[in-house]
């Protein structure tokens, strides 16, 4: 592996893990909050899923680095400066619709672009991708049939339901985005191009939002920046709490 | 004695489980209603103290262990509210008593988790106790609460010895760290030696439940089993008991240890628990920012199934 590849991969695997970790947080603060049990388990289900995932994600990070940092340095010890996740990830959890719309985008995101992953040159990433594939079967189906039951529920659930997805729409588009990092990993066939998955993402989101009696929103609003760095305000805010331990006591087994 | 009182009388003494179609006197019904929605509505409290530090558990590998703890919780409570349901009694009713306060769960939820060794002391000794009691209740009469207790069981057992090992991290880690684990037990040992409820002489419901075999052993004799086994895991772990008054019993085979406070036990089921008023209002809050998403699977499945005798017409 070249140096540049090996800085890219280990950038890579990152944002990867920044997108889990944080979704996976999101996810976790349902619990003990859904509309009935059976949810409260399903919520920590796909919580423990996408932190699995950050745990795969930086564990690899850190065997790149190979400069003495674990997994938790890399959860714990970067500021949100730092975190490179995808913004949708980090939007505060709303009420049940945001957080059910948030999932189905995320979900049919993962589902168009994990198989790319699984062709990975890189055995690593390949063998993270297969695991989280089927996952991300389970999480869909779940996500589309509560979407599917908001939108065509209730005058109020759907409200709800179409609220969710015009205020989340404008945060997809930077799901497609390319930078540089990312157009070497992909040219090299070790990371995704996933400038090549919005068509498929717009058809099958649009076909479950249709289905689901919502509209699909225009293209009008786009907002970019987890890549760089740039959050939303409530990163700040969600890193305070989930590091507030961590950094307490720095160099502490726990 | 009627002859189905006889009968069932009879399973009893013979050590067979009553089954939910079997006859069964009317107090014995309600008795297991009691106990069971009891026990689930503690493990749908629980996830409440051990949730508030899901978001700051201090590294992904406790968090990841939480998150699946505090699902076996919501599980617990699925099984147990389905075993009472065998019983006659909706989960919407029991829900609705656990709300108004008609029924009541674990008053060790009552008390707050103030730091992240207090999850780990739910863990050991909060889980370590339900343990005990469980272990017994495997043996008990009614067939789906056995069942349920079995598999219960094997997952919390699980549960104790990761929040063991978690308190061991605690109390092997920095001296912020021990002083943490310290004052966790310091707050947990006795609200845990409480779970197993009053003292025999005092506890409404523990003759019948004793003779119908719904219980197996009786509060003290359960709590005196935790007693002794927690002293050697203190020893381990390197820190103070709580008791002072702890001796061994060479006569007993026991240890002696200090009488509890039970009026502050009392003052803590009657209201002046720092958590009593949170855990019910958290819990009517989810369950009525839940009712329009109910509403809307209710809707949802209604206009499913009209379309189904439309196209079938």
């Amino acid at each position: 592996m070249s140096d540049a590849i090996k800085a890219a991969t280990l950038e890579y695997a990152t944002r990867l893990g920044d997108d889990s970790v944080v979704l996976g947080h999101r996810i976790s603060e349902w619990v003990s909050y859904g509309p009935f049990l059976e949810e409260d388990i399903a919520y920590g289900n796909v919580a423990l899923d996408y932190i699995g995932r950050a745990r795969m994600f930086y564990t690899y990070a850190a065997e790149l680095a190979d400069d003495g940092r674990t997994e938790d340095d890399f959860a714990y010890m970067r500021s949100d400066r730092d975190y490179r996740n995808l913004l949708l990830m980090e939007m505060p959890k709303g009420d049940f619709a945001y957080s059910q719309v948030r999932q189905l985008f995320a979900d049919v995101y993962y589902t168009v672009m994990l198989p790319e992953l699984l062709q990975s040159k890189d055995e690593t990433l390949s063998a993270i991708a297969a695991k989280a594939i089927k996952e991300t079967k389970y999480h869909l189906r779940r996500s589309r049939e509560w979407v599917m039951r908001l939108g065509d529920g209730t005058e109020e659930s759907h409200k709800r339901t179409q609220k969710a997805v015009d205020a989340l729409w404008g945060f997809t588009h930077e799901l497609f985005d390319m930078d540089e990092t990312e157009q070497m990993l992909a040219d090299a066939g070790i990371g995704v191009d996933v400038s090549k998955l919005r068509d498929t993402w717009l058809k099958m989101v649009s076909d479950i939002l249709t289905e689901a009696t919502l509209t699909v929103p225009e293209d009008d609003w786009a907002v970019r920046g987890g890549r760089t760095g740039y959050h939303t305000e409530h990163l700040g805010h969600m890193l305070t709490e989930m590091q507030i331990v961590h950094r307490s006591y720095p160099g502490c087994q726990w | 004695m009627t002859p189905e009182e006889q009968n069932f009388m009879r399973k009893i003494e013979a050590e067979e489980k009553i089954e939910p179609k079997d006859w069964m006197p009317e107090a014995y019904r309600k008795n297991l209603i009691r106990q069971i929605s009891q026990h689930a509505h503690s493990e749908v409290i629980g996830m409440q103290p051990e949730g508030n530090w899901i978001t700051r558990a201090p590294s992904l590998r406790r968090k990841a262990v939480l998150l699946s703890k505090v699902q076996d919780e919501a599980g617990h409570g699925l099984y147990l509210y389905s075993a009472a349901e065998t019983l006659g009694i909706s989960r919407s009713e029991m829900i609705e008593q656990l709300q108004t306060g008609k029924a009541k769960y674990s008053s060790i939820f009552n008390y707050p988790t103030l730091t992240w060794a207090d999850v780990a002391a739910i863990g050991w000794l909060v889980d370590g106790a339900a343990i005990v009691n469980q272990v017994s209740l495997q043996r008990t009469s009614y067939g789906p609460y056995s069942r349920g207790m079995i598999r219960i069981c094997k997952e919390e057992s699980f549960h104790q010895r990761q929040g063991y090992e978690a308190m061991l991290a605690l109390a092997k880690g920095s001296p912020e760290q021990k002083a943490m684990a310290q004052d966790a037990l310091n707050r947990f040992y006795w609200p845990a030696l409480m779970m197993f409820g009053p003292h025999d002489s005092e506890s409404a419901h523990s003759q019948k439940s004793m003779e119908w075999k719904i219980k197996r052993e009786t509060n003290d004799d359960l709590r005196q089993k935790f007693i002794d086994q927690t002293v050697k895991q203190i020893e381990v772990l390197g820190l103070e008991h709580p008791d002072q008054n702890l001796k061994w019993n060479e006569e007993r085979g026991h240890y002696d240890s200090s009488d509890l406070n039970w009026d502050e036990f009392w003052s803590v089921i009657n209201g002046n628990g720092h958590c009593n008023r949170q855990r019910i209002e958290h819990h009517v809050a989810a369950h009525e920012e839940g009712e329009w998403v109910r509403d809307a699977i209710a809707a949802y499945n209604e206009k499913k199934r009209a379309k189904q005798a439309q196209n079938a017409a």
